[in-house]
């Protein structure tokens, strides 16, 4: 088939007037490319240390690169820098200067305002993507300005249908030498709409249950009874977890229970982060506990963040309930 | 304890066929698995009436019975399978060659094939246990609701320990993809097929489960690979040259779990492989000195260095060093996964690693080591497994 015009709706379009809305929506929302979102910004704040505390609190870092003046200075660097991630906060308007003024007479305002008419009324940050070209220390002050990068054509997502919008950033300071560039990208699209079919929200995931057999309901019933049990042979003595019926030392089959004082140290551990399988958090930390008594068992463990945990560390069982239905033996440190 | 076996160099591997590796093949896994079985009959000079027995793992989708009809094979005198995934590879060639030299079946073809990436991805783990109160639920039951859910994860409790104890870094298990994917990278049937990595991009590279990075962990695949075993008698009169069975082997060992045997007195070891180890080179009368390369599973790269171990390659604890200055790539000391392995070429749960061994022997490899008189391949690790060495008739 010979076409003699673009397709409607494709970039290269430039025919008569369209009937398409879609093509048409597609065409204002081309004209916002390569213009600035907004007035560029100048920071509130130069890049200060009390901010960097309270960033590096949120996030639970605790680099000394960052936060220890004395070892910064002893570093190759020579002093502290800001962290690398913390690039945008430095020019966000705050809260209610933001709530004063959304966005007001800005493109980045319009071109949502477009999006919202036409249905895309919900919004999401997909990605966002910085590059530096060098470190930031306390006393720089820095501006931003912002362009619309590129508009997508109308995508299929699974949150719905939507078009995704892409704004360059580029940070310069006192110096206007730029300093980083990031490029954030967000997807504009049509809620799906709710009807009598749409099931409620499920409740979160919940934890696997474990498999109760003859051989091992008096581990379970111990854990909702506050106990860690430990399989005893009442023959040998020995001790076996996970429990089984028959003693592999001396072949009995009769066995009783050892209450376990809860105390062991971490033999192995794992931080697990992909594939996120909720409801577990990324980097959840699960632990080959050596208990006191001499068995070994798998927990996972509380009270600690996940660089914290180390081969060797002392930990004690606690009874937590997960959910409504499940109680789990977890271990968390001992404080010496 | 010696070990003796009535199987030494009876029985040979005759065809290998295969299908391309995917990451959706866009057909079903039966398509595969025929496909890829065809191939490898017609490989050998054989017809699907030559075929007698089959040989699978529990694992597999496609039961015996479908494929022997939509093949058209007259019928079957033995067909089995074995249990524990991946594990099962070489023990498929084990029981095909205990049929064969039992003269319970004369052509036993051996096969994997599976929509692996497209249908069935098993990197995403146990996440829903069986209400059915059975020792696999109850096994399950002691680490699905802590959160020790995938296979990743449960290497990962091994390999923190054996890292511990032997003061092995992220690098030494790097070296391992690198090695892959650089063999990965010449071979055209390969997923990575041009696509080398250095040391650098697996450090950076994101944590699955630490300490396992992204590229410490095999490829999810679609495909199909099967192998046809015979006598090493008939093997002679057939299309290509023979590669013999020198010696297979199955294990488990003490206290042996699925995948998670935490519970032994020390973890940095394998001791189902090396069980698998000793009856190969006791049956085979051959040493790790007569080995010119090896097929070793790497589902996950730390495991491939404790093999290295358990084989004799080196002292326990010292493949770190053994991995070093490329030892494991073409033209080193011991080039492993010549084909790329499962981190480079495709993950067919080891049965397309056992096809390379053959190309190996055959001296048709697309990065052929010189001179191969013998191929080592292993089969899944930290669970029940298998091993065999292929030589040259």
């Amino acid at each position: 088939m010979l076409r003699l015009l673009p397709e409607p709706g494709s970039i290269a379009y430039f025919g008569p007037p369209m009937s398409d809305p879609k093509a048409e929506l597609m065409a204002r929302l081309r004209a916002f490319e390569g213009k600035a979102s907004s007035e560029p910004q100048t920071a509130r704040f130069p890049v200060n240390v009390p901010m960097i505390e309270h960033w590096c609190d949120a996030m639970g870092d605790r680099n000394p690169a960052y936060l220890d003046a004395e070892w910064a200075a002893a570093s190759p660097r020579g002093q502290m820098i800001a962290p690398p991630t913390m690039l945008q906060a430095w020019v966000m308007p705050g809260l209610r200067r933001w709530r004063d003024r959304p966005g007001a007479g800005s493109a980045v305002g319009s071109i949502l305002r477009v999006l919202d008419e036409a249905g895309f009324t919900s919004v999401v940050a997909t990605n966002c993507e910085q590059e530096y070209q060098r470190e930031l220390v306390p006393g720089d002050v820095l501006r931003t300005s912002v362009t619309i990068e590129h508009v997508s054509d109308e995508k299929q997502t699974a949150l719905g249908t939507g078009h995704f919008v892409t704004q360059h950033y580029s940070f310069r300071d006192q110096s206007d030498e730029v300093v980083a560039t990031m490029r954030f990208r967000m997807l504009k699209f049509r809620p799906p709409e709710a009807s009598a079919a749409t099931p409620a929200p499920k409740p979160a995931r919940p934890r696997p249950r474990p498999g109760i057999t003859h051989d091992n309901r008096f581990f379970w019933d111990g854990v909702r009874a506050g106990k860690l049990l430990i399989q005893r042979c009442a023959a040998c003595g020995r001790l076996r977890h996970p429990p089984g019926p028959m003693c592999p030392g001396c072949r009995s089959l009769e066995w009783d229970t050892l209450e376990s004082a809860g105390r062991g140290e971490v033999y192995s551990y794992v931080l697990h982060y992909h594939p996120q399988i909720p409801p577990f958090e990324p980097g959840h930390p699960v632990a080959l506990v050596a208990l006191d008594e001499g068995t070994r068992l798998v927990a996972d463990l509380v009270g600690v963040e996940p660089e914290e945990v180390h081969v060797g560390m002392r930990v004690q069982v606690e009874f937590n309930a997960v959910d409504d239905e499940l109680i789990l033996p977890q271990f968390r440190p001992l404080t010496p | 304890m010696r070990f003796r076996s009535e199987l030494a160099n009876r029985t040979a591997i005759v065809g290998i066929g295969a299908t391309e590796f995917s990451k959706d093949s866009g057909r079903s896994e039966m398509s595969l698995a025929v496909e890829c079985i065809a191939a490898a009959l017609d490989d050998a000079g054989l017809a699907p009436e030559d075929v007698d027995g089959m040989a699978a793992y529990t694992i597999e989708n496609n039961p015996d019975a479908e494929i022997t009809r939509n093949l058209g094979i007259p019928g079957l005198r033995f067909f089995g399978r074995t249990h524990y995934g991946g594990g099962a590879a070489c023990a498929t060639v084990l029981q095909a060659a205990m049929a064969v030299v039992a003269g319970v079946a004369d052509v036993v073809v051996c096969y994997r094939a599976m929509n692996e990436r497209s249908q069935q991805r098993f990197g995403t783990g146990v996440q829903r246990l069986s209400p059915q109160p059975t020792a696999e639920s109850a096994h399950f039951g002691w680490y699905a609701p802590f959160g020790l859910l995938t296979p990743a994860a449960w290497v990962a409790m091994f390999a923190r320990r054996y890292m511990h104890e032997f003061g092995v870094s992220s690098d030494d298990f790097g070296r391992i993809s690198v090695a892959d994917r650089k063999h990965a990278a010449t071979n055209p049937a390969a997923w990575f097929y041009g696509q080398p990595i250095t040391l650098e991009d697996h450090r950076a590279s994101r944590w699955i489960v630490d300490p396992l990075r992204l590229l410490d962990c095999c490829q999810e695949s679609d495909g199909g690979v099967a192998v046809v075993v015979t006598s090493a008698e008939r093997a002679r009169d057939l299309r290509r040259p023979p590669v013999l069975v020198r010696a297979a082997a199955q294990a488990m060992a003490e206290d042996q779990h699925m995948m998670t045997s935490y519970y032994r007195d020390d973890i940095t070891g394998l001791p189902e492989m090396g069980l698998v180890a000793r009856q190969l080179w006791e049956t085979s009368g051959l040493t790790p000195a007569d080995v010119q390369t090896a097929v070793v599973y790497d589902h996950f790269t730390p495991f491939v260095l404790v093999q290295l171990e358990e084989f004799g390659f080196c002292g326990r604890g010292e493949a770190k060093d053994f991995v070093k200055n490329a030892n494991l790539e073409l033209g080193g000391g011991l080039p492993i996964n010549t084909h790329g392995g499962q981190l480079g070429e495709a993950y067919i749960h080891g049965m397309n690693g056992i096809a390379e061994g053959v190309r190996q022997v055959r001296g048709t490899g697309v990065n052929q080591v010189p001179d191969v008189e013998n191929v080592l391949v292993t089969a899944g690790t930290g669970v029940p497994t298998s091993g065999i060495l292929l030589g040259r008739a």
